[in-house]
């Protein structure tokens, strides 16, 4: 396996979605391959810090505005409704 | 209003009671995803009242057709299909385009021998877990992240911000699987190249060609 052949498999890898025989062979190229085993590791961590990472805080405003919309909708769709 | 969300009380129980007419059943979801769907939409449109009109589109939209959810997917990740839709239609809005899909007709599926081969190649200076707990890295990911294409953000941000899966994904943004495939693959090495110039540690840098072949990265 080339570098270039790993970079294409990397999604697969990354995601644990490899065929087996292709996964060994990826393994026995990053063995000996210093930048692609930093490459992995490196992606594998962007993975995880954005996986991890924190979520906008929603405005309080707005917070209020969305409920008395879903509110409304809600009056207006099930006033038929027992 | 009170929030319920307490975890015992599972999303399919709170749309089969929403579903028989239980409104506080529909805020406590809203409650519990309204985060997600505007962080995500925010991330998506980069701009607050787009962002704001989206998650409320969402949940309106959810509210409305709350009797076709049939549970094969999550309830979770059918609202962010729905906020996806929104989304797109801003975004089609914005490019003055009445496409269905971000995917021109014309567009070739992307190759991999076109994706860019990693240039700064460096150990990083500190782990993932303590990089997550320090202030500044969420600005440093959000930063790299603004710099993604939005063909290639949109993807990132479904697959491995929202965790749906591939086909998910492509359903969402109506992109084949194989586009979604190179387009996951482009931002994530583009995010780590960004991360890595600021996170790599410059003493642990590494030779871009392979050690023995001299094969260039």
């Amino acid at each position: 396996m080339k570098c270039a052949e790993l970079l294409a498999m990397l999604n697969e890898y990354v995601d644990g979605t490899v065929d087996p025989a292709i996964c060994e062979e990826f393994e026995k190229h990053m063995a000996g391959c210093n930048p692609c085993q930093v490459v992995v590791d490196n992606i594998r961590q962007t993975i995880t810090l954005y996986k991890e990472g924190k979520p906008y805080d929603l405005p309080i405003a707005f917070r209020q505005r969305l409920h008395s919309a879903l509110r409304q909708r809600w009056n207006e769709t099930h006033r038929q409704k027992p | 209003m009170t929030d319920h969300t307490t975890p015992e009380v599972s999303d399919t129980d709170l749309v089969a009671r929403a579903k028989a007419g239980e409104l506080d059943a529909f805020e406590v979801l809203t409650n519990r995803y309204a985060q997600r769907v505007y962080s995500l939409a925010l991330r998506m449109l980069r701009q607050e009242q787009d962002a704001e009109d989206v998650t409320q589109q969402t949940f309106l939209s959810a509210l409305e057709s709350l009797g076709g959810f049939r549970g094969d997917a999550s309830f979770a990740t059918w609202l962010l299909r729905i906020a996806t839709h929104a989304a797109l239609k801003i975004i089609r809005k914005r490019k003055g385009l009445d496409t269905v899909s971000l995917e021109e007709a014309t567009e070739p599926t992307e190759g991999y021998d076109t994706v860019p081969h990693p240039e700064y190649i460096a150990d990083w200076r500190q782990s993932p877990e303590e990089l997550v707990r320090k202030h500044e890295t969420q600005s440093l990911l959000d930063d790299a992240l603004g710099k993604l294409d939005e063909k290639h953000r949109l993807v990132f941000l479904l697959r491995d911000i929202e965790g749906l899966s591939v086909k998910e994904t492509a359903g969402a943004l109506g992109l084949s699987e194989a586009n979604t495939k190179v387009r996951l693959l482009r931002a994530r090495l583009q995010l780590r190249e960004q991360l890595t110039l600021t996170l790599g540690d410059p003493y642990r840098r590494v030779a871009q060609t392979h050690p023995t072949t001299g094969q260039e990265h």
